[in-house]
């Protein structure tokens, strides 16, 4: 029976059906201590003191740390993109010297109770002399500290003859495109809870998540202790997106006092510290041109970005303003391109990635660019983008760029071709004849597509241990995270086939640091890519070995032998079959004993990448927009991805879905915004607008199988980020079809607000952003 | 802050807890009564994650204190499932594929339990403005309008 490619109902949904699900706060430890965090309530600031001791006073508060306290620990330093200049601009745990945002830890309560800790943290007054704040990163350099300006770092990605380009242009198309603030925010705010068994030296670590070995070993640095001496445990997570699971302040600040006060300690942020504290994400001011010829071909891109990274620069470092620059061309051509990144420092929450981090920003900023260059040259959106995709044969493709320490290679892809199957499954000529006859009876309704190519599969590693035992049972130990995306179901599914035997007898660990050497995590869109491909690899060596044992323990040829459903069999049927159960107990070599299961037969391997994979995706979206309200009513989403490999389709669907509504907000609803004194007004739900099921349509989801990878044996492509990719370009471009005016449709979210300046032609609305 | 008895009867069972009148019925269920499956998403009734049923009506426990809720009869997700045999509405989230990280989930389950309880027939406008009470974060809602639709469509068992 195959699993791969069937809509196979999730294992991982029983326990979360019946609210027996394991996530941070459920856990809870005896004795444990409760910490609350004092946060700064000014935007920038000389920190000149701190009174705890009214809160050190209060019964069952056990301490109160400051800058003081921690003094030896360092900064949190950075996991990927690494440039030296932004090394100053790391966070500490606890403020030192200075206040830089709102929401910034102060200090630290450690108390019996949570409510105590909450009202003891009421009690804790720094004093800050107010400096002024830094609002807006395309605004001229402001202060971070007394030597140090606000713009971290440059990065450029470039190749071929741009000025040349612009030189001999037919046309130049200039535009000015911001996208605001938003985040991940996802359902189950941030959560630690951390244990020190002195007698075994061992800091033990529950409510991890994302990347749980990388944290690991970050932690122990900080800490200054060994690696071995700390693990991670993750349970159920509610919910990843970029922002969960990168080390922030608190966590270390969570380990540290489990060390130091020899209690457990829990920590479970609310949502109002979720939206100031954790990583915010987007926030970039793009002012970029194109140079084109008479036919709509683009011969070349000049932008200029300025990437607003808020306080301090995070784990993440330059990831997403060099994946803004690298990913930026998408499926075209564009024999020349330059993009400057400006990674500047505000007063703002700091800042990290979001799903489809650089992407969401830059398929908003080129799509919109393709849309008005038909504008000005008077054609069809959808000939513009066919004079200028890259062709098959033109397959891989080397994009002469960098990301995250690969090279931009893209392996496959038949962009026209998917383009096609969306405009016949809408039949667009109708579509367009029906909106336009529309827009005639004086409605506001326009058509808007948005075609991107996304990254997935992050290497450079993944390595998975099987270990059958005695019963017949299967662990599938691996390095990866569950973020809720599916990973046990779609590694079984995997790991069944490659092995031919049911998957219910397999079960998937993942996140549990004590269990396997190294691991990298659940990001990028790398799991099913990467684990599954390691998952892949390990299941077809374990079935040799099984094979192997079996030819010896009945002295057959293995050209004879076959695998069905957990049995081994002979093509001699007066041979014994044997289940793997029977192999394992019978067979006396290559045995390990482990815990209390008996004899195992183990494998470990491992797949090994330097090269990510482009799985690629178009969005098209009917947009209506409300006269009187200046409400935008999304009609109709269309999504056509190409995963390359679908493993479970009813998986990758809920993938695409998931991340149009996440799109949708980021289109339409979602910004953190600040005042002028940069305090944030955004700090609640009912202020950082999420899409309920009243703004989000269903959804049409095309999935296609058409351009298998071409760098993992199973020709898997992500299909994690390419939902959210493609929403904020298709929903700004049907808007501008929409309004059909000479008002440029150039700043995400189109909350009410903007398109009621859209509709009253006053121009660009982006005023606040204007690069000057 | 003094401490009171209480006694709140929850899925029929009945518990005898003494806590600060301050506390929410939300904390009360998880760190009191041990049913922790009621998950706090926002502490300001928006997301509606801690949705349990007070008489049969969908509450915010996050916004009601659980001194309020003496005398009440009070059903959490614990609640739903007969031993491990989930029950039609938790299958039908299963087999429509409702939910991804499941932090919303027993939120949206208590709040679709009431709509299947209290209004079996209703248009899927109508449906929609009501599972519009909760946030989910991961399945973009199309899977949950489903798996509700599903009950609504046949009758219940």
């Amino acid at each position: 029976m195959n699993y791969v490619g069937r809509s196979v109902l999730r294992v991982e949904d029983l326990p979360l059906l019946q609210g027996a699900g394991n996530f941070a706060g459920d856990i809870s430890l005896s004795n444990q201590l409760f910490m609350r965090i004092v946060r700064s309530s000014l935007a920038f600031g000389r920190l000149v003191s701190i009174e705890t001791e009214m809160a050190e006073e209060m019964p069952g508060v056990k301490a109160v740390w400051t800058r003081d306290d921690v003094g030896s620990i360092g900064p949190i330093d950075f996991r990927q993109v690494r440039i030296e200049s932004l090394l100053d601009y790391r966070q500490f745990i606890l403020a030192k010297d200075f206040v830089r945002y709102v929401g910034e830890p102060v200090a630290a309560v450690f108390a019996e109770d949570p409510y105590l800790a909450e009202d003891a943290a009421e009690m804790v007054f720094p004093d800050i002399e107010e400096l002024t704040p830094t609002v807006d990163a395309a605004h001229p350099e402001g202060k971070f500290d007394d030597v140090l300006g606000t713009e971290a770092a440059l990065i450029e990605k470039s190749y071929g003859e741009v000025e040349t380009a612009f030189q001999d242009a037919h046309h130049v198309v200039e535009m000015e495109l911001a996208v605001g603030r938003q985040s991940g925010s996802p359902l189950e705010t941030r959560g630690l809870i951390a244990n020190y068994k002195k007698d075994e030296d061992l800091l033990e670590v529950y409510g991890a998540s994302k990347i749980p070995h990388i944290n690991r070993d970050s932690l122990a640095k900080l800490l200054s202790i060994q690696s071995e001496r700390i693990h991670l445990y993750e349970g159920h997570v509610g919910g990843g997106f970029g922002i969960r699971g990168e080390i922030y302040p608190e966590d270390v600040l969570v380990c540290l006092a489990a060390i130091r006060l020899q209690q457990p300690i829990k920590w479970i942020e609310d949502r109002r510290e979720h939206l100031i504290a954790a990583n915010q994400s987007r926030g970039q001011v793009h002012k970029v041109r194109a140079a084109v010829d008479q036919k709509g071909f683009i011969t070349g891109i000049d932008d200029e970005f300025w990437a607003d990274q808020g306080a301090y620069v995070r784990t993440h470092a330059a990831t997403v303003p060099e994946l803004t620059a690298s990913m930026l061309p998408g499926p075209y051509i564009v024999p020349s391109y330059r993009s400057v990144g400006h990674i500047r420092l505000t007063n703002k929450t700091p800042a990290g990635t979001y799903r489809a981090p650089g992407r969401f920003e830059g398929t908003f900023v080129r799509e919109r660019l393709i849309d008005e260059i038909a504008k000005q040259l008077k054609m069809d959106p959808v000939d513009v983008r066919r004079a200028n995709f890259i062709p098959p044969q033109a397959m891989p493709f080397d994009r002469k760029l960098d990301a995250i320490g690969t090279n931009v290679v893209y392996d496959s892809g038949l962009y026209e071709s998917l383009l096609n199957k969306l405009l016949e499954h809408v039949d667009y000529a109708a579509l367009r004849q029906e909106i336009d006859a529309r827009r005639l009876k004086d409605e506001q309704v326009g058509l808007g597509l948005a075609y991107f190519v996304e990254k997935s599969g992050l290497g450079p590693f993944d390595d998975v241990l099987l270990e059958l035992d005695e019963t017949g049972a299967l662990e599938v130990i691996t390095g990866t995270a569950s973020v809720g995306q599916g990973v046990e179901t779609i590694l079984a599914q995997i790991c069944a086939d490659a092995l031919s035997i049911c998957f219910d007898k397999i079960t998937v660990i993942h996140g549990q640091t004590n269990r396997i050497t190294r691991g990298m995590g659940a990001f990028a869109s790398r799991v099913s890519v990467m684990t599954g491909s390691a998952v892949h690899i390990a299941a077809n060596q374990l079935k040799n070995r099984i094979l192997n044992l079996y030819c010896e323990m009945v002295k057959v040829d293995p050209d004879n032998v076959i695998i069905d459903n957990g049995v081994v069999q002979c093509n001699d049927s007066t041979i014994k079959h044997m289940t793997f159960s029977e192999i394992v107990k019978e067979a006396s070599v290559e045995i390990t004993k482990t815990g209390d299961r008996g004899k195992v037969l183990s494998v470990q391997s491992e797949f090994n990448t330097s090269h990510m994979t482009y799985p690629y995706g178009v969005h098209l979206v009917v947009a209506k927009i409300d006269k009187e309200t200046a409400m935008v009513i999304l009609e109709r989403i269309v999504v056509a991805y190409d995963v390359g490999r679908s493993i479970n389709p009813l998986l990758v669907k809920g993938q695409i879905v998931g991340g149009v509504a996440q799109g949708i907000g980021g289109a339409l609803l979602e910004e953190f915004i600040y005042d002028e004194g940069v305090q944030p007004l955004a700090t609640s739900f009912m202020d950082y607008l999420m899409p309920t099921v009243t703004e989000v349509p269903n959804v049409e989801v095309i999935i296609r199988e058409d351009a298998p990878s071409e760098t993992n044996p199973l020709g898997i492509k992500g299909a994690g980020e390419g939902g959210i990719t493609g929403v904020g370009g298709a929903v700004a471009n049907a808007i501008s079809d929409a309004l059909d005016s000479t008002a440029v449709v150039n700043h995400l979210p189109l909350s009410p607000n903007r398109v009621y300046d859209l509709l009253k032609d006053k121009g660009p609305v982006a005023e606040e952003s204007k690069v000057q | 802050m003094k401490k009171v008895d209480i006694k709140l009867v929850v899925n029929n069972s009945e518990y005898e807890i003494n806590l600060e009148p301050r506390r929410t019925l939300a904390d009360a269920l998880r760190e009191n009564c041990n049913l922790t499956g009621t998950h706090l998403g926002c502490e300001h009734g928006v997301c509606g994650a801690c949705t349990v049923l007070v008489n049969n009506q969908p509450v915010r426990s996050c916004l009601m204190l659980a001194v309020q809720a003496e005398g009440a009869t009070i059903r959490t997700v614990e609640g739903l499932a007969n031993g491990d045999k989930l029950n039609d509405l938790q299958k039908a989230f299963w087999e429509h594929h409702a939910l991804q990280c499941g932090f919303c989930t027993p939120g949206f389950l208590m709040l679709a339990t009431s709509i299947i309880e209290n209004k079996p027939n209703i248009s899927e406008e109508e449906l929609r403005n009501i599972l519009a009470s909760n946030l989910c974060r991961c399945t973009g809602y199309q899977n949950i309008v489903d798996a509700v639709k599903s009950l609504q469509e046949k009758p219940r068992e």
